[in-house]
């Protein structure tokens, strides 16, 4: 027969400090390990939005990131006129070739940062979706004007709109902020391409992103490509090249928020075994009529497994309910991958809620189990005299 | 010390809570103190450039580079003894993941500018008259295995990616100080321009300086000169230059501070529960010692006195265990942590906060146990 669950509960009530300290004490672990994952999370979904899984980004051979590519003019119009190009509703190519350096700026709040400047055309916003201007205008062709990405608008000095950045001896005046669902445009600065060439790297671009025509004829394209002769480049699906430089930053805070979590749980784990304890020596009396009455063993080492579960429960939800203030809350840091600044938001999701309660439930099995096994396995007849 | 039993006693009563409590409060203090260790390894890698040093980059950015043409002129401004430069060759040994900073350097010039790196003599020589020689920190030579005179290949990500460039190691340094780091590579200016197809160019200049209090000076008067040429410039000490690269980590002191006070309050909770749960198993004890005349001050501080001792033996193993652990290891932070280790103020630090926590801890229940009323819990007892 079970023990009812309300007798647990109510013994949790009894000693209201001791559960609320013990499960305070889980909260914090798993406070820890959602809010290092947020991190991790926040950092690889801007730049995994960041591609798209219909473009293609075409880089000179060997080039493993923009920053080390370089694409003659011919080279990018080549591959513009080619017919797996998808094309826009006025017949033009669905392409955009983009020059791309790193300028050095300081950030507002502390230390310097490599921003990423990109040059565009137009067509950038055709073929990117997900990009739009969300304050400001368009940059007007053959100005020195520039768009800024609306992660960095307040990270940088004279980021509004109508102030002036001085990039490579010239200055550029800020007309408008644009925004990318998060992704990792949204810390760049965009300007003409025709502007940007003689102001930084000279006549070559550094990329060409083009929207496929047939999204699924991706590893044809990356042949043809790859076996024109005219042609120095090595295509990626723009998905993966993005994803890609996320690789080695998101294992770094993994592997950080297992060492970290990891041995804070330990710690947890054993004061989750004193509670324990303490709850059933506590009790002893009241196991031993439970077994004299007729309880089985079995009953008595699941009730109090279950009230142990129960506060790591109590725990896993503080957790939780501490780290959703952090959601959304933008953080910088260079990706090395890049060598570019990467503004970026904790991302609590809710399978990362999940994650976090079953972790508690996980310290509250391992700190419960061997108490309720010294329940269960208590002497009746010792005890019972006893009273 | 007459009451050093009592508390003896009373530690030993639940040995096995005490054990998991002292562990916990070790697991807390290993943690602490590894995440400031990270921090002060952060510190001390801003102060690794030296104040009689200086570089000269571009003022756009560290990635464009700065013409070799640049070398004649900065030579001959005054306060500047030596100059060299070196550029950035982004080559990858055989995978991605095996990172590991290469430069090419103007060698005859750049080596003797650099006393931190202590090369014998002879392999100096070999070095200097081989083109194709490569000259390698003893770390990087462990980590991948390698031996004086092994031919290497390596791809390099800028430079005509489409081949392999072949390397011999004819030199191994050993830094004087830990921080300048042991995992770097260094080749022949030279042969990266002649094998680029003339494509390489300085990434900075680095200049000695005869007196480091010239540094603001000489900085203005070489911004001034190419501020209106085709690549300005910003020049700026050696150490500013380094810790520009640590602040592009963002606020990584603040996460880790953060992380560490959760840990603080995680393990407080958890010593306190237990010190409140061995006072409250006592209370009737507590009743018997106030009869018998133990003064409420005397109780107080024998909760406290046990208290402390779990946190301090928990604080002792934490902080040593971290200590050894890092050292037998030689824990680097896989090359992004070159000098890591637990300095003996960190270790400090972690004791007094053990030391801390066992005086929060007791507070509660040593609060209680003085004002425990007496008659009304013997009452109780009997």
């Amino acid at each position: 027969m079970k023990i009812p669950l309300i007798y647990n509960l109510r013994s949790l009530r009894q000693r209201p400090i001791s559960t609320l300290t013990t499960a305070l004490g889980m909260g914090l672990v798993v406070l820890v390990f959602i809010a290092m994952s947020a991190l991790s999370r926040g950092f690889r979904a801007a730049l995994t939005e960041t591609g798209s899984g219909d473009n293609v980004i075409v880089l000179r051979t060997g080039a493993d990131s923009e920053l080390t590519s370089g694409l003659g003019r011919q080279t990018a119009s080549t591959i513009t006129s080619m017919p797996f190009v998808a094309r826009g509703a006025d017949g033009r190519p669905l392409a955009s070739p983009e020059v791309y350096v790193l300028v050095s700026l300081q950030r507002l709040s502390s230390g310097e940062a490599l921003v990423v400047a990109r040059g565009i055309n137009p067509e950038a916003f055709q073929v990117r979706k997900n990009v739009s201007i969300i304050a400001g205008r368009m940059i007007r062709p053959g100005t020195s004007e520039i768009l800024i990405g609306k992660s960095i608008v307040d990270r940088f000095a004279n980021t509004g709109i109508g102030q002036t950045i001085s990039l490579a001896n010239r200055d550029w005046t800020v007309v408008g902020h644009f925004a990318a669902d998060g992704s990792s445009f949204e810390s760049e600065i965009w300007g003409e391409n025709e502007q940007f060439m003689p102001a930084f790297r000279g006549e070559v671009f550094q990329s060409l992103t083009f929207r496929l025509k047939d999204p699924a004829a991706f590893e044809s394209v990356r042949q043809t490509l790859a076996d024109d002769p005219r042609l120095p480049v090595d295509a990626h699906r723009e998905y993966d090249f993005y994803a890609n430089q996320s690789f080695q930053l998101t294992q770094i805070i993994n592997i950080a928020a297992i060492f970290v979590a990891g041995i804070m749980a330990v710690g947890a784990i054993f004061g989750a075994i004193n509670t324990m304890y303490a709850a059933v020596g506590a009790r002893a009396p009241e196991i031993a009529v439970l077994l004299t009455l007729g309880f089985r063993p079995a009953s008595v080492l699941f009730s109090f497994l279950f009230e142990a579960l129960v506060i790591a429960f109590l725990g896993g939800l503080i957790g939780g309910l501490f780290s959703l203030p952090l959601n959304g809350i933008m953080t910088s840091t260079t990706n090395w991958q890049s060598m570019s600044e990467v503004a970026f938001a904790f991302r609590v999701t809710p399978d990362l809620l999940l994650r976090g309660v079953v972790f508690a439930l996980v310290m509250g099995f391992i700190g419960g189990f061997f108490p309720a096994r010294r329940a269960a396995r208590q002497p009746v007849v010792e005890v019972a005299r006893q009273i | 010390m007459k009451y050093v039993k009592l508390v003896w006693a009373n530690l030993t009563r639940s040995k096995r809570r005490t054990i998991l409590t002292t562990l916990s409060v070790a697991a807390a203090l290993f943690l602490f103190v590894s995440l400031r260790s990270v921090i002060t390894t952060l510190e001390d890698a801003k102060q690794v450039g030296s104040e009689s040093r200086m570089v000269t980059r571009n003022s756009i950015s560290i990635v464009f580079p700065l013409p070799e043409a640049y070398y004649t002129w900065l030579s001959a401004v005054p306060g500047v003894t030596s100059v060299s430069w070196a550029c950035w060759f982004g080559g990858i040994y055989q995978d991605p993941k095996n990172f590991f900073p290469q430069f090419a350097i103007k060698a005859d010039s750049y080596l003797p500018m650099y006393p931190e790196m202590v090369i014998p003599e002879d392999q100096r020589g070999q070095f200097m008259a081989e083109r194709t020689a490569a000259l390698v920190g003893k770390g990087l030579m462990e980590r991948f295995g390698w031996r004086l005179g092994q031919n290497i290949q390596l791809r390099s990500s800028i430079y005509v990616p489409e081949q392999t460039w072949p390397f011999t190691i004819r030199a191994v340094y050993t830094p004087t100080d830990p921080s300048f780091g042991d995992e770097l590579m260094f080749i022949h200016y030279e042969y990266l321009y002649e094998n680029s197809g003339r494509w390489a160019t300085p990434g900075w200049y680095v200049l000695q300086l005869d007196d480091p209090a010239r540094a603001a000076s000489v900085a203005t008067v070489i911004d001034e000169h190419y501020k209106n040429s085709g690549a300005s410039t910003r020049t700026e000490t050696e150490r500013a230059f380094q810790t520009s690269f640590i602040t592009m980590y963002g606020n990584v002191g603040f996460l880790l501070n953060a992380i560490g006070m959760a840990v603080f309050f995680a393990i407080l909770l958890v010593a306190a529960n237990t010190m409140m749960m061995a006072a409250r198993e006592r209370t009737s004890e507590v009743a018997v010692l106030k009869t018998l005349g133990f003064s409420d001050r005397l109780l107080v501080g024998l909760v406290l006195a046990e208290a402390a001792v779990i946190t301090v033996t928990g604080g002792l193993i934490g902080v040593f265990g971290a200590k050894l652990i890092f050292e037998g290891t030689e824990f680097q932070g896989a090359g992004f942590l070159p000098g890591f280790e637990v300095k003996w103020g960190t270790a400090v630090i972690g004791l007094l906060i053990a030391v801390l926590l066992g005086v929060v801890s007791g507070l509660v229940p040593a609060w209680q146990a003085a004002r425990l009323p007496v008659a009304h819990t013997l009452r109780r007892v009997a």
